[in-house]
């Protein structure tokens, strides 16, 4: 069936009668908002339904209007929007209905996961309270019956003990559960329509495997129709169906999963397939011989590194590394992995002196530093280079761009303005990055054009070290891939040793030389990056590696079967770690 | 050429004007009545020679005394005081007074607040703990109360133009250095977790060069909106002093509070000409300053900056149409398209 709708691959002449018993059928949506700088048309032209039962993927890029799409179903543009077309959902358009009538569809006939559950829950009510919140919105209920029914919803989304959890708060959960508890919510009135916007983006790789299986089995059991908002093609691979693919407001291509990865019509799909990182594709350690060591004198290296957080009065302190051993030698590139509060930050960071360690030893460039003084730290900060992980942020927004890669130049030598410009062009040459852009301001630039000035000024001064902390997460996957790319080449030309600190096992893959995997700020694995990741021997870094979904989706099926026997396995023998 | 860009950019970011580029509608008009009523205020006190037919002390000319407590006439449009001075004459002078007092409060105080803030909120510890309890001891008096007691220790109560100016100024001071020390402490300590300023500090940048380089320009955003606030609330400080009594005497210069308390006698016996006008002066001017600074909070922040609707020129109509009936979408869609 689905095969019949790709065939007029053009999204206007969808097949008519699939739209006829559709749960969604958006028609011409155009929204158009206006901003400071003038109109803006978020969303162009976008037509596409949603057949009961069917997960239907929105893929893009930021900026290709697939959030602006998702929020029109429910109704929740901001005043500044002016939309055009229909967007039908159960017979009703959701562009001309009253406010009164919005309300009343929301929730019962759509209703929404939103990407960050820790903000999408209020801290001061319990989760049982905010779940029936919907149940009273939708007619009277009685307190018991919303009890009741928000217990059956907590117990449907496979929160254990649900009678006893119903009254907690949602401080009391963990990411993956609160995310659980959000998607109960939402599923309270049993609404034949959910849309996700990225709902598994700000989890961690192991329990984004749990909520896409969560959200797989709502639609297997209940027949929930989903919208998944995602710019994530393995999470498409994982779950979806159908597949549209948008770019800046249009969309280019329309197809059911399995063609869209297998035969990618459109260029641009092709692009955004061919940039998505995959683990031994591309893998810098390809040909690194697991016993030699091919590197120079060893610049980083810790012994039992421990470094704590001081508790608040009357709390113990919080030991986010513990223990840690490693080195990096000059010209290697060291990949640290690990999920959010594994502690990799914090030892990117006290590398370059901005925590400070408390026990064990970490020398950095001969230089002790438990013993951190300021004063005879700052001559060795030239050798080191840090990348920041948002590169709108690590710009100060009032200097140019070429004020802020010449910031290093200034403070640590004394060249003459003429000399530092001409350094400036030099390192922009080599970033590729156009040289008319060394008067433009950091928010003048797109955030590829950003990290490439970030690493710019991390290079200035030649350094012998760069830490790069998550440089490419809060990139686009086709800009991610090509800054990747330059990565590569800039430390093969220079020659730096690198701490490349990443959540993303792929990426990492592409550049370190060497990985570590670390746990609750434990090192428990270590090893050449190939070795690392087609033998992983420690148990927590195979489910590591076998959480995270590949952008194909008959592969990903049977890795998804592989990883669940893994699970049933390891629950079996009680595997701890 | 991209030098010549930069420059008109230059003054279109300029904290007013910028403002007056992004209004609509009604924050436009509560902007453009601020910015009027406060250009007359200005304008008046640069020109006040000019304007006032008479001097603020003066109670005769050739043709002898003025005479008190007379009313609105051709001569002395606005009436005369019960100390025999023209009041028109002293309401205009006033404004130059009060220009004065604003000036000198506000350059006084923004020094020692924005040096403070950026100390107190970048060094931390205990310079910052003693420095906030000092602000917060001073936030705990009643700023009318400081301000006679500074009055007093710095004049004796009764002074000259220049010494009741000061004395107004040092005693607002007191009272404002504290509020553009906490707002320029939060900004910093904001800042300093900020990826820009480690990103400094990783590359070796000293703390003086971190503060004046990269914390002080960011952190000084608000700083347009807080001294348009401040700025009326000085203007009523001084009216106040002069009201109780502890102001400028009015041989030394022309000052609205004073009048006003000299005026309170007068109300009762029907004599209005004299309390009016200082008043109204007092209420416009701090109307005026008033509109100007929160219609620039209010632009400031795009969540309450209102906007021009999606689709202008007219095809804004046609798209809200087109929205309820999608036949005519098509061509509504053409014309954007071309």
């Amino acid at each position: 069936m689905s095969e019949a709708v790709n065939a007029g691959d053009a999204p206007e002449n969808q097949n008519p009668t699939s739209a006829r018993d559709a749960v969604l059928t958006i028609d011409r949506l155009k929204v158009t908002f206006a901003t400071d700088a003038g109109d803006v048309h978020a969303v162009k032209d976008v037509s596409l339904s949603v057949a009961p039962g069917e997960v239907v993927a929105i893929v893009g890029e930021s900026g290709s209007g697939k959030t602006v799409t998702a929020k029109t179903i429910l109704g929740l543009l901001p005043e500044t929007a002016v939309s055009e077309g229909a967007a039908i959902l159960n017979g009703q358009d959701v562009i001309s209905v009253s406010a009164q009538q919005m309300r009343q569809i929301r929730g019962r006939d759509v209703s929404m996961v939103f990407q960050e559950p820790s903000t999408a829950l209020n801290p001061v009510f319990t989760v049982g309270w905010q779940i029936a919140e919907g149940l009273r919105a939708h007619g009277k209920v009685s307190r018991k019956e919303a009890r009741a029914r928000a217990i059956e919803a907590l117990s449907k989304v496979g929160i254990p003990d649900p009678e006893h959890r119903v009254d907690y708060y949602p401080h009391q959960f963990s990411g993956g559960q609160k995310q659980r508890v959000v998607i109960a919510a939402a599923l309270a009135l049993n609404p034949g329509l959910i849309v996700a916007d990225e709902p598994s983006t700000a989890l961690d790789v192991t329990v984004q495997a749990e909520i896409l299986e969560l959200l797989r089995d709502l639609r297997d059991k209940f027949g929930t129709s989903i919208v998944l908002i995602t710019h994530n093609m393995g999470v498409v691979a994982d779950l979806a169906d159908r597949v549209v693919v948008m770019y800046q407001g249009d969309v280019v291509e329309v197809a059911d999963v399995k063609t869209l990865f297998a035969h990618p019509k459109d260029e641009y799909t092709q692009k955004l397939l061919g940039s998505v990182p995959r683990i031994g594709a591309n893998s810098a350690s390809a040909t690194l011989n697991v016993k030699e060591n091919p590197f120079g004198e060893v610049l980083v290296e810790a012994k039992d590194l421990e470094i704590e957080y001081p508790g608040r009065l009357g709390k113990s302190s919080f030991k986010a590394v513990d223990k840690v051993n490693f080195t990096i030698s000059a010209g290697e590139v060291y990949g640290l992995v690990g999920e959010s509060g594994s502690g990799k930050t914090t030892i990117g960071r006290t590398i370059a002196g901005l925590n400070r360690a408390t026990g064990g030893s970490l020398k950095v460039l001969g230089y002790e530093m438990l013993e951190l003084k300021e004063r005879t730290f700052k001559p060795l900060r030239k050798d080191i280079g840090f990348v920041f992980q948002d590169p709108a942020a690590s710009f100060n927004p009032h200097l140019t761009i070429a004020e802020c890669i010449a910031e290093p130049i200034t403070i640590h030598e004394k060249r003459s303005a003429q000399d530092g410009l001409a350094r400036v062009r030099e390192l922009m040459d080599a970033v590729q990055l156009p040289r008319h852009f060394a008067d433009r301001y950091p928010h003048e630039l797109s955030g590829g054009q950003r990290q490439r000035a970030s690493l710019a000024r991390a290079l200035a001064l030649n350094p012998k070290l760069l830490i790069a902390d998550e440089p490419t997460s809060a990139l686009d996957v086709s800009v991610q891939a090509k800054v990747l790319e330059l990565f590569r080449e800039i430390q093969a030309e220079f020659g730096f040793a690198a701490l490349f600190i990443s959540h993303d096992l792929a990426v990492v893959d592409m550049l370190a030389h060497r990985v570590g995997v670390l746990l609750r700020g434990k090192l428990v694995e270590e090893g050449v990056g190939h070795q690392i990741m087609n033998e992983p021997k420690h148990p927590y870094t195979r489910r590591l590696i076998g959480s995270l979904p590949v952008p194909d989706p008959i592969q990903q099926a049977e890795r998804r079967e592989r990883h669940r026997e893994m699970l049933r396995e390891e629950a079996l023998g009680n595997v701890g770690y | 050429m991209s030098n010549n860009q930069n420059k008109s950019a230059m003054w279109k970011r300029l904290p007013i004007i910028s403002h007056y580029r992004k209004a609509v509608g009604l924050q436009k008009g509560m902007l453009v009545i601020g910015l009027f009523l406060s250009g007359l205020f200005v304008l008046t006190a640069a020109f006040a020679p000019l304007i006032a037919p008479f001097g603020y002390a003066q109670s005769a000319d050739e043709e002898g005394r003025f005479g008190a407590q007379e009313a609105p006439n051709a001569e002395h449009i606005w009436g005369t005081t019960v100390g025999g001075y023209d009041v028109f004459s002293r309401v205009v002078w006033g404004t130059q007074t009060a220009l004065m007092v604003i000036v000198a409060a506000v350059v006084l105080s923004i020094f020692a607040g924005v040096i403070l803030g950026l100390l107190s909120g970048y060094i931390g510890g205990w310079l910052d703990k003693v420095i906030v309890v000092i602000a917060d001891a001073i936030y705990a008096f009643p700023a009318l109360l400081l301000a006679i007691v500074m009055a007093i220790v710095i004049s004796g109560g009764q002074s000259s133009m220049f010494g009741g100016i000061m004395a107004a100024a040092i005693s607002i001071t007191v009272v404002f250095i504290p509020q553009y020390f906490r707002v320029i402490r939060a900004e910093t300590i904001r800042l300093k977790a900020e990826p820009f300023v480690e990103s400094a500090k990783v590359v070796g940048a000293s703390n003086v060069r971190i503060m004046a380089r990269h914390i002080f320009r960011n952190a000084t955003r608000t700083l347009p909106l807080i001294f348009t606030l401040n700025a009326s609330e000085a203007i009523l400080t001084l009216a106040g002093l002069g009201f109780l009594g502890f102001g400028i005497e009015p041989t030394a210069a022309a000052e609205w509070g004073y009048d006003l308390n000299r005026a309170m006698a007068d109300a009762t016996s029907g004599i209005w000409w004299t309390g009016v006008f200082p008043g109204l002066a007092i209420v416009l001017t701090v109307l005026g300053l008033t509109l100007v600074g929160e219609s620039m909070n209010d632009l400031n922040d795009p969540r309450i900056r209102g906007r021009k609707r999606a689709g202008k020129n007219g095809k804004s109509r046609e798209s809200t149409e087109a929205a309820s009936a999608p036949a005519v979408h098509g061509t509504g869609m053409e014309i954007t398209n071309e």
